[in-house]
């Protein structure tokens, strides 16, 4: 019986009227070079149970003299066979406000988030008879950025800092965002997607158009923050859940990197570095190169399976 | 720095998060401060420490009420544990040389060890975040005309204070006092916040209400009036400024969202708005004279809110109608060229779709209330007589039908040669589409309405009896989320998360591999209608009369169109317009981008059911038994 259902259902087309998205508009491609045929053919590996590989780097940069970025990641599964859930936790804070009270805010930021999030959520995975999670991930993932802006208030008051942070479940990741880090999908055809939209007066001023992204790069205000942890008395950070791309990255880092190194130079260096914490590695080298004028912080994730 | 400092912070740090991460240590109530003021409750929570309602000891004979702030310092570098201690006495001081009855009065100032207290008037009210909170609806224009008068009036008297004008820079609803007399009262004056330019995160105000000059370090006169106008617009539309992309208020026209609203105070929100502070009103005193105008035209004084009395004018006509002898309670299918409908007179109908003429009809023993779904030449649907009946297309003679044990109120889906179908007898049935015979059913505690979404490997329902479930296609079940309600609305599946609306007023979206709930949209009241999905966008109605649209990876809110009763059916999405029925008969057309109608008409009762589109034509079914074709 099992075995004629399995024929009849198999893993074909489902032929049912279902609410299709509208077609996306045609657009013009050219044939993939011969090296991204390679970087997509390459790295399709169906991994069982399917995986994060984490790397990261860190630089307080050339010319700074201490670093306020604080990065975090973790990364775990836990695979039976019928629930294979991977997990991983990535966050990035880059401090800000003088007085030391930068780089505790980051420090602070960094901490509070990921203890909060792995007793909320890590721990909830590994329950043994879990009660449904009152929350959702979402509003978990709010109500601890909540919790991050009370404590630095509290311990770095005048202080503020960035948080990026990704929380990668089984097929799905939510970004968490306040500031001007970033977080990005780099795929293996040489797109790269920005998750995050920079809380950033140059580029409010740029959707409203009253300055372009290139005056942005060099406006004397490109370093004033709209929203920024420990800074306002409430913080809504911008939420969004993603499906994980197969067999591409996700990279978070502070603008230390994405103000200094093109997009095409990051794709570059993250195709051609199988492991991320090399990639981070030649990345960050990359930014000093370029005269480092800020922290450098970067965690690349590669999806695996 | 030295290594030790470092790990006393770490473990302060520590030490915070194993108890009630970031909460200060409130003071309990009857304790006694400074040996005159005890405490009573906690009024408010600031980033600092705590607001108390206090009685004032020194006056035995009389309850004297009074609001105690504390200040909890505990920055850890000498520097800024100073600036905060200045910042703090700064607020009294500006407090107490002024006397304006918008302003709090203060009584007293002192310091116990690493805490410091001010002593002020107490205000009995609330202020206007609670009452826009508690207001499900924007507060009416007569009422802000009011409140903004005397905002007007306390800010001109900041703004031309002797010797130096005092900015409030910080002007937002839960700044604004309302008291028992319904006057404003400006609290926190707590914004001896430094500006320093350049530096980065050197941001002061609150996101949302700060007109971009602020961000630049700069504070004008016209800070205040922008960050008024920020709090009407507020007012008048519900809509949270904090939660768009600052300054974007041009983007959401007040009279879009509040139609209520003239024209003439939107002009004066809008001239307070301005992005260039040139731009907005001069000064305080400006805005109040054209708020006085206006309100001095008209009335000013609150009016009984007058039902407005909407003419129905249909402009809109139908293409062609076709009536049936019942209500038509479900949706219509369309499919080469002709259209299925069932109606509770007990027939499915089937008309050319075009013109509309009658072709055939097939009888069962019950109201048809499901969507007939058309596959290689057979019409599949449900009835209340507890069948599931196939039909063949073109003829409309009887090939089978299959015996459940309750009424059939959800739409068979079909794939891979099976029909799926729930029924009101709890189960959910896979039914082989060559042997007429079922492969397998699973049992749930209450009636199955909803449709099952099928996808390559998996299946996904809803149970009246508060469940979802996610089954593959050996019957077995993955997973179950339990929902405070039924759920009668067919889920739809993309990219891994399955979104689905339930009665207990939340729309649910579920990673789909796992159950795990990524994220919740509270809704006024339950819902029954389906999601539809186009991009980003989830549209999805309510009985709660909106239709929403939300966005998919964050359930933010595009926008949310009012509708004149509630909505139970799906959306439908085409090209750039959503169409959705209301029980108030109402069929509506709405631009998808900006929620605004394009047009309604109105049927003869209520619509339950979901509108079809074939060919540049929208169909759709309504319980004055007819069924109505219009060009899209």
């Amino acid at each position: 019986m099992e075995k004629i259902f399995k024929k009849i259902f198999g893993k074909k087309e489902v032929a049912v009227e279902t609410k299709k998205t509208p077609s996306v508009p045609l657009v013009q491609t050219t044939p993939l070079t011969d090296d991204q045929l390679k970087a997509v053919s390459g790295e399709i590996v169906q991994l069982s149970p399917p995986q994060f590989l984490i790397g990261c780097g860190q630089s307080v940069g050339i010319q700074r003299d201490h670093n306020e970025d604080t990065l975090f990641y973790l990364s775990s599964i836990l695979a039976d066979g019928v629930n294979d859930v991977p997990f991983g936790l990535c966050v990035i804070a880059d401090g800000m406000g003088g007085h030391k009270n930068g780089e505790v805010a980051s420090g602070v930021a960094a901490r509070t988030a990921a203890r909060t999030l792995i007793t909320k959520i890590y721990a909830h995975l590994l329950e043994v008879n879990p009660d449904p999670m009152e929350e959702s991930l979402q509003e978990s993932i709010e109500k601890t950025v909540n919790d991050v802006q009370k404590t630095v208030i509290r311990y770095a008051p005048g202080g503020g800092t960035t948080l990026t942070l990704a929380l990668m479940m089984g097929e799905q990741v939510t970004i968490a965002h306040v500031g001007d880090s970033r977080a990005y999908f780099i795929y293996p055809d040489g797109r790269i997607q920005r998750l995050t939209k920079d809380h950033s007066l140059v580029q409010r001023m740029i959707d409203l158009e009253e300055i372009t992204e290139a005056e942005a790069q060099n406006h004397p205000q490109r370093n004033v923050l709209l929203k920024a942890i420990g800074q306002t008395d409430m913080i809504r950070p911008d939420l969004t859940t993603h499906q994980i791309p197969r067999s591409g990255h996700l990279m978070l880092c502070s603008d230390g990197l994405w103000g200094v190194v093109s997009e095409t130079e990051i794709y570059r260096i993250v195709s051609s570095e199988a492991d991320p914490a090399l990639a981070c590695k030649s990345m960050i080298e990359a930014a000093n190169r370029y005269g480092g004028p800020d922290n450098i912080s970067v965690i690349l994730v590669k999806f695996l399976g | 720095m030295d290594s030790s400092k470092n790990k006393q912070e770490t473990r302060q740090i520590t030490q915070a998060l194993e108890g009630n991460t970031g909460a200060f240590l409130q003071l309990v109530t009857g304790t006694i401060l400074d040996e005159r003021y005890q405490v009573q409750d906690v009024i408010g929570i600031g980033g600092m420490g705590s607001v108390y309602r206090a009685r004032d000891l020194h006056f035995p004979n009389v309850i004297k009420l009074v609001a105690v702030k504390e200040m909890i310092n505990q920055a850890p570098d000498p520097v800024v544990r100073q600036t905060i201690v200045q910042n703090f006495e700064r607020e009294a001081n500006i407090l107490v040389t002024l006397n304006h009855p918008s302003i709090p009065k203060i009584y007293d100032f002192f310091t116990q060890g690493e805490k410091s207290y001010l002593v002020e008037e107490f205000i009995n009210g609330r202020d206007l975040e609670a009452i826009l909170k508690a207001s499900p609806e924007p507060i009416r224009e007569d009422q802000v005309i009011l409140w903004a008068i005397e905002l007007c009036d306390v800010l001109e008297f900041l703004h031309t204070h002797k010797p130096e004008p005092i900015i409030f820079r910080d002007i937002k609803p839960s700044n604004i006092m309302i008291n028992q007399q319904n006057h404003v009262i400006l609290v926190d004056f707590g914004i001896a916040k430094i500006f320093k330019t350049g530096q980065k995160g050197t941001m002061i105000g609150t996101e949302g209400y700060s007109p971009p000059e602020q961000y630049r370090g700069e504070a004008t006169l016209q800070t205040d009036i922008y960050a008024l106008g920020a709090t009407m617009h507020h007012l008048l539309t519900h809509r949270d400024p904090r939660l768009e992309a600052p300054f974007s208020f041009a983007d959401r026209p007040i009279h879009q969202i509040n139609p209520s609203i003239s024209a003439d105070l939107e002009k004066i929100v809008n001239t307070a708005l301005q992005y260039n502070p040139a731009d907005r009103f001069a000064s305080a005193t400006d805005m109040k004279m054209a708020l006085l105008t206006l309100a001095k035209r008209t009335g000013a004084l609150p009016r009984a809110a007058s039902a407005s009395l909407v003419i129905e004018q249909q402009d809109v006509k139908p293409l062609w109608t076709f009536e049936c002898e019942d209500e038509i309670r479900g949706a219509p299918t369309v499919d080469g060229g002709l259209l299925y409908v069932g109606s509770y007179d007990n027939n499915i109908y089937t008309l050319d779709a075009t013109k509309g003429n009658f072709l055939w009809k097939f009888a069962t023993k019950g109201g048809i209330v499901t969507k007939p779904q058309v596959v290689s030449g057979t019409v599949f649907f449900g009835s209340e007589d507890n069948r599931l009946y196939a039909v063949q297309a073109k003829t409309g003679k009887m090939m089978w039908d299959y015996a459940t044990s309750g009424p059939i109120r959800c739409s068979p889906r079909t794939a891979e040669g099976h029909v799926f179908v729930g029924s009101d007898d709890g189960c959910l049935y896979a039914i082989n589409m060559t042997t007429y015979q079922r492969s397998w059913a699973i049992k749930t505690e209450g009636p199955v309405r909803s449709s099952p979404f099928l996808t390559n490997d998996l299946l996904y329902f809803g149970s009246e009896a508060n469940e979802f479930i996610c089954a593959d296609f050996r019957g077995t079940v993955k997973w179950r989320y339990f929902t405070k309600r039924g759920v009668t609305s067919s889920p739809v599946e993309v990219d891994g998360i399955v979104y689905f609306a339930s009665q207990d007023a939340n729309f649910y979206a579920l990673d789909a591999k796992s159950g795990w709930v990524i994220w919740r949209f509270r809704m006024g009241k339950g819902s029954i209608s389906s999601p539809s999905l186009s991009e980003n966008q989830l549209f999805f109605g309510s009985a709660d009369n909106y239709l929403y649209c939300v966005d998919k990876s964050s359930s933010r809110e595009y926008w949310r169109f009012k509708c004149d009763h509630q909505v139970s059916g799906s959306p439908l999405i085409y090209k750039d317009s959503v169409y959705c029925g209301t029980a108030n008969g109402s069929f509506y057309c709405i631009d998808c981008k900006n929620g605004r109608e394009r047009w309604k008409f109105v049927t003869g009762g209520p619509i339950t059911g979901t509108a079809v589109v074939n060919n540049d034509v929208i169909y759709i079914g309504s319980t004055d038994h007819k069924v109505y074709a219009f060009i899209a």
